[in-house]
């Protein structure tokens, strides 16, 4: 037996109890001490299921019928416990306020070793140590609340690290993380990887930002099996990613729109390896030339304009807005973007009028709405809030849909009315006697949507539309969003997506510690360096693009690259 | 009875936080001044019903302990007491439900109500008024007269709440069942 | 404010004793409290009670947000024990002095001395209740219950709702709002039941979100081998020292002195009237 294989799947199935149908086929995957690979696929592909396989849950905690072998370290999983293989496989979840139980830093650190009765003074000494490793010493009594995305990351990272694992398991580690917080996040993976050898396992569906420092190979899965196993490098010159509905880097995507052929001896798997011949330069640098460059027609009516707007909370400044004077245009679809914490959400709550401004003052077309309460300001402003479960009270699809109205005393036969065409729009309208617990989680998405648009705002507001979909339902989502934009209706996003940002969002306010620090064309914004660090956002890597090949003016380049990805999605090329 | 395991622990968890919360900042005016309506209640039959006697008995023993802290105005110990054994009770009462399976039919519904109006009478009907008069030497009518009001509201609160929870939480689980699409 | 715990981090003898003594101490002290009528071991509490508080190192300001909720609930109980038993005085002490009014209404000695006791019972508690809060770290509270014998699974419990109690709370504030943009109003215009209805549209989606937590939390913690072993070590636990004996003893001599009084007086009362 090779004594370096930690992990040994060997024609592996698994059914859930509840299932008609397996969630995983034939899975043959091996990995080495020391390797570290990539799990990629969209939502359903099973990823979730393999992870869950991995470190124990199942078959300890979900229940179902397992086929075929898993060895850990050479033994058959199912004869371990879910102790035994915790001890060798440390998992990161995505959501790193559930995983994050101690009190303070130092508790939920110390959390694994608590439970193994380790004693003092080797307690807080191996707490103290783990702490350094990944740098959130100066914060061990802090409590979660008083802590970025970013560093609770880091603590969840110390708590798995503290008990010497020989294989660290991310599960989506960038979801819930700003693009620059993303970027050191991967960083420090890939540094504890060297300085400890241990075996990582990242399972992420943004492939770009997790490629930017590398792997020794991409696990890609589709409806529950393997369908890729090499080298990124392998798999980013091929088709499979488009196919299985995973978001290519955003240079490939810019490559192949150029007809640049792409090799693995070309290096593909990060900007920073990518090595392009003149020929292929000379390419790009033609289809840059060549496409057009329409700029949509500005718009000129004013929907809502604040002025000097400011708001505190009780807490402290974190949060707060301070002075913050803009315009938003009828018509248009725009992003609010800034780091967590920077106020973007602050500010949409005090235009719905969730909170009083503590100074300033906001217009409505024209009129002044402070005096306005949340109920009437939401027939002007629709606010839909991030997590789609968090607004969902009904059982049914249409009594939610309708309850806004019915709260409003409209009367029945108009409520019929209203609540078809805003289901329509959503393309809910099939579906509406159905519970909403049987829909997935952007059709849920949508019945918030619907139930927000039937009171008939001009404008509406969206906390983070996309935050943790996939490709797919990325698509879905934003598709829909313009097709409302379409309709007339004013879209306003509040996000950390860079991709979100630059396709689908003519304009960006930048948001940094309470105020307004850009307020431009998307892809000037994402090519703005200064802006770049204050808002804790990245360069994208086709800026980087434009440099490699000679083109000076990146923006422009950025420009050029929207343009033709807006036409393209839309089946106008 | 329901096995108490880790996902209990953090049930019981949850379910004080939640009680905390409701009853320390939620205000929902009765009508009567400067009286709210105990919510909570409504939430504590909840996880009595879905997680079992001891995750109820605890959730409201420590909810309750906490509101009190919180105030600052001393530990009522005989109130604690009672909210405790109001979510034991309900919890073994309701224990042959199964809300948690995604059944809470009409029967179900009708027998999750009685349950927790005998759970209630119980706690605050007689329970806290003994102990009050126990613990505290409390004239008999005042406390009596306090534990019956309190019965009242809570049994009324609870019927509303306490079952609407219930019926969006077993519609929340996905059973296995044809859907079809309508024009 | 955003927790149970107003915990003021500073130097005393108090902040300096283990979690575990404070709590023991203060279950001793409000049972103490509790059993006994006296009025002379009560004052004592009182008094004893204020010093303490002056040895924890704790301003009255900064305590001052519980005084609101002190004053209406004193006055509403005190209001109610006249209403409804105003000659429950008499009762307990055996006589009837008339100081003013005539019929159910008139005011007694007795009465009145009960009620004082009443009101000293209550001023013999909120003080060490107050400390206790005020100078234990919230994250030693859990660990001093598993060192007092309770399970560390309830004790946990404990642990998990002092640590999700901010969150909840802010999370519950964010449905409030979206929910009130919907046109949900909890105002006394709405009659009780309607009131109640409006309450479980913003409930529902808590508390099926935070069902949700439970399992991904369950998962985390078991990843972790939470329930591993039959007990388990607290990071913030610390040793008894002898300041912590002391303090265990004298709070215990508190029940012995109740005791000791209730088998003098004959009952929990005091009795001046015989």
């Amino acid at each position: 037996m090779d004594r370096d294989i930690l992990l040994q799947f060997t024609d592996f199935g698994f059914q859930y109890k509840a299932q008609s149908k397996p969630t995983l086929y034939d899975i043959n995957l091996t990995l080495r001490r020391g390797e570290r690979i990539l799990i990629a696929g969209p939502s359903g592909s099973g990823k979730s299921t393999l992870v869950h396989c991995i470190n124990g849950l199942i078959p300890f905690s979900y229940k179902g019928s397992v086929t075929g072998s898993l060895k850990i370290k050479g033994r058959e999983s199912r004869d371990m416990s879910l102790f035994e293989i915790s001890h060798t496989v440390g998992t990161v979840l995505q959501d790193s306020d559930a995983q994050f139980v101690g009190m303070t830093v130092a508790e939920d650190i110390a959390f694994a070793l608590e439970n193994d009765c380790v004693g003092e003074p080797m307690l807080h000494d191996r707490v103290a140590e783990a702490a350094k490793l990944v740098n959130v010493n100066d914060y061990l009594s802090h409590a979660p609340g008083e802590l970025s995305g970013g560093q609770k990351q880091r603590v969840s990272l110390a708590g798995v690290l503290i008990d010497d694992v020989d294989i660290l398991m991310f599960d989506e580690p960038l979801a819930n993380l700003d693009p620059a917080t993303g970027k050191q996040a991967i960083e420090l993976i890939d540094d504890m990887q060297k300085r400890t050898g241990t075996t990582v396992i990242i399972v992420e569906h943004r492939i770009e930002d997790v490629l930017h420092r590398s792997v020794d190979r991409v696990v890609l899965m589709d409806k529950g099996r393997i369908v890729a196993d090499v080298p990124a490098d392998e798999l980013l010159s091929g088709t499979l990613l488009e196919e299985c509905g995973i978001r290519e880097p955003l240079y490939i995507t810019a490559l192949k729109y150029a007809n640049v052929p792409i090799t693995q001896d070309k290096h593909p798997a990060s900007i920073d390896t990518i090595r392009l011949t003149d020929e292929d330069k000379r390419k790009v640098v033609e289809w840059y030339r060549n496409t057009g460059e329409d700029e949509p027609e500005g718009l000129t009516e004013q929907l809502v304009r604040t002025e000097s707007l400011s708001f505190t909370y009780d807490g402290g400044t974190n949060r707060s807005i301070n002075d913050i004077s803009l315009e938003i245009k009828k018509g248009e679809m725009a992003a609010i973007i800034g780091k967590n914490g920077a106020g973007k959400s602050s500010f949409a709550k005090v235009l719905c009028g969730f909170e009083t401004q503590s100074a300033g003052s906001i217009y409505y077309m024209g009129y002044e709405i402070t005096p306005m309460s949340i109920k009437e300001r939401a027939e002007h402003i629709g606010y839909v809030m991030q997590n789609p479960n968090e607004m969902i009270s009904k059982v049914f699809i249409y009594d939610e849909v309708a309850m806004g109205l019915k709260l409003r005393g409209v009367p029945e036969s108009e409520i019929d009315e209203r609540v078809e065409k805003a289901l329509r729009i959503c393309g809910l309208w099939r579906m509406r006697k159905w519970p909403v617990s049987a829909l997935s989680y952007g059709q849920k998405k949508r019945v918030t949507i619907a139930s927000i648009l039937v009171l008939d705002p001009e404008m509406i507001i969206l906390d983070e539309p996309t935050a943790g979909q996939d490709y797919r339902h990325y698509t879905e989502i934003m598709e829909f969003l313009l097709d409302l934009n379409a309709r007339g209706i004013t879209v306003i996003m509040i996000t950390h997506d860079m991709h979100l940002m630059l396709e689908y969002a003519d304009r960006a306010i930048v948001f940094s510690d309470g105020r307004k620090i850009a307020d431009d064309k998307s892809y000037n914004i994402l090519t703005n360096g200064d802006v770049i660090n204050k808002a804790s956002l990245k360069e994208t890597s086709l800026y980087e693009l434009a440099g490699i090949c000679g083109i000076d003016d990146g923006t422009d380049f950025v420009r050029h690259f929207i343009g033709y990805e807006r036409k393209h999605k839309r089946g106008q090329l | 009875m329901k096995k108490f395991g880790v996902k209990h622990i953090v049930a019981t968890g949850i379910g004080a936080a939640l009680f905390f919360v409701l009853g320390r900042f939620v205000a929902i005016p009765s009508g009567i001044p400067n009286t709210n309506i105990s919510i909570q209640y409504g939430l504590l039959a909840f996880i009595s019903a879905v997680f079992g006697p001891i995750a109820g008995l605890l959730s409201g023993l420590i909810g309750h302990f906490f509101i009190d802290f919180s105030f600052g105005w001393g530990i009522w110990w005989s109130w604690v007491i009672a909210s405790a054994i109001c979510g034991g009770l309900i919890g073994l009462l309701t224990s042959k439900l199964k809300i948690e399976e995604g059944e809470f039919d009409k029967g179900s519904i009708v027998k999750f109500n009685f349950f927790q109006l005998v759970s209630q009478l119980v706690s605050w009907a007689v329970i806290a008024p003994v102990l009050d008069i126990v613990m505290y030497g409390e004239p008999v009518n005042k406390v009596f007269i306090q534990g019956l009001v309190s019965a009242g509201v809570n049994i009324v609160t609870t019927a509303v709440v306490g079952t609407l929870l219930c019926i969006a939480y077993a519609a929340s689980i996905p059973k296995k069942g044809s859907l079809k699409e309508e024009d | 404010m955003n927790n149970i715990f107003n915990y003021i981090d500073k130097p005393s003898p108090i902040h300096r004793l283990s979690g575990a003594t404070k709590f023991i101490c203060l279950m001793l002290w409000s049972f103490a409290a509790m059993s006994t009528y006296d009025t002379r071991m009560l004052a004592g509490l009182v008094i004893f009670g204020v010093v303490l508080f002056r040895v924890g190192n704790i301003r009255i300001k900064e305590v001052s947000f519980v005084f609101g909720f002190m004053a209406f609930f004193l006055v509403v109980n005190t209001v109610m024990l006249y209403v409804f038993a105003p000659h429950h005085g008499s009762e307990i002490y055996g006589t009837s002095t008339v100081l003013f009014g005539s019929g159910r209404f008139s005011v007694t000695a007795e009465q009145l001395f009960y009620q004082l006791n009443y009101t000293l019972k209550f001023f013999a508690t909120i003080p060490v209740v107050l400390l206790f809060v005020s100078t234990t770290n919230p994250s030693e509270f859990a660990a001093s219950l598993n060192k007092i014998g309770i399970k560390y699974s309830v004790a946990y419990s404990v642990a998990l709702a002092l640590r999700y109690i901010p969150d909840i709370q802010s999370q519950y504030r964010d449905i409030s709002q979206a929910s009130q943009a919907r046109g949900i109003e909890m105002s006394k215009k709405a009659s009780f039941i309607d009131r109640l209805k409006a309450a479980s549209d913003i409930l529902i989606p808590l508390i099926l979100t935070s069902v949700d937590r439970i399992e991904v939390i369950s998962n985390a913690m078991e990843l972790r081998c939470f329930g591993k072993n039959k007990k388990r070590t607290w990071y913030t636990e610390r040793p008894f020292t002898p300041a912590d004996i002391i303090a265990m003893v004298l709070c215990g001599l508190l029940i012995a002195l109740s005791t000791w009084l209730t088998c003098l007086n004959g009952g929990r009362y005091y009795n001046p009237f015989k």
